[in-house]
């Protein structure tokens, strides 16, 4: 492929590269993650369709569309840091509390962002961090609760500039 | 290779029965795997996968972590407080490297 339409012919090649290094790079995460001892279930293994890391949180229940609140930004100027809040109001008893908190970024090549575990001693069904996102996408957030039940929430976040390096 | 300590942010003084916020910070790349050095080799993965909260030697909050969280990552998250005493954080990364950080919390 010489470099008549210069600009262009790189521009397709970042494209390939960056499929076959995600590919790569998967199969490279998968060999360190042989080595360690205590696997982390759900968030370690690259799951690259939101519908593949729903099935692996939810099974077959059909989680009701309200009850978590997932606070982003509308608009990001910089996909390598996007602030988020995800809540559920929950007592946090014994009884009635938040197990886990899943959040996804469903347009990113590896589609997990992080799951968050609770116990009642956490008070609060309640946590902030910071994402990477590669493009205008939805957000996915699931919770987990006590009595099997889940909840799920999405929101848009369009993105000026996508954060996954290249 | 050695980490940066991380930072951490807790009230100096809680009352029991009390939920607290704490938060977090740690130096980390956060290397997804997905990108290429300019001579084509592959950055191997290497983020902070796990991340535990415990108090007094009780785990209370877990996050497990995917490449989807930025680097340097900022966590912040809430604890019930049980009574007086210490707090132990835990990063642990693809590499192995393990960080820990201890701090103490007061009742008043």
């Amino acid at each position: 492929m010489p470099g008549v339409r210069k600009a262009m012919t790189q521009r397709m090649e970042v494209e390939v590269v960056g499929r076959r290094t995600f590919l790569l790079g998967a199969g490279a995460s998968l060999a360190v993650a042989a080595f360690l001892a205590n696997l982390p279930a759900l968030a370690q293994e690259p799951v690259r369709s939101i519908d593949e890391a729903l099935k692996k949180v939810l099974g077959d229940a059909k989680p009701a569309e309200s009850g978590i609140t997932l606070e982003v930004p509308e608009i990001a100027e910089n996909g390598n840091t996007v602030p988020f809040t995800l809540s559920v109001d929950s007592p946090m008893t014994e009884a009635s509390h938040v197990k886990a908190l899943h959040i996804f970024a469903a347009g990113n090549p590896q589609v997990g962002v992080a799951s968050y575990i609770f116990t009642p001693a956490s008070g609060k069904a309640a946590v902030s961090s910071r994402m990477r996102l590669a493009r205008t996408q939805d957000v996915v957030a699931v919770a987990a609760l006590s009595d099997g039940k889940f909840l799920i929430g999405r929101r848009e976040v369009k993105v000026t500039i996508g954060g996954c390096g290249g | 290779m050695s980490a940066a300590k991380p930072r951490i942010r807790v009230p100096e003084k809680a009352k029991v029965g009390e939920v607290i916020e704490i938060k977090t910070l740690v130096q980390h790349v956060m290397e997804t795997g997905n990108r290429k050095t300019a001579d084509g080799k592959v950055v191997p993965r290497n983020i902070i996968n796990t991340f535990t909260a415990s108090f007094n030697g009780t785990e209370f909050f877990k996050a497990d972590v995917a490449p989807g969280i930025s680097a340097n990552p900022y966590l912040a998250f809430f604890m019930k407080v049980p009574g007086p005493g210490e707090f132990e954080f835990t990063w642990l990364d693809d590499a192995g490297v393990k960080i820990s950080q201890k701090t103490p919390l007061a009742i008043g």
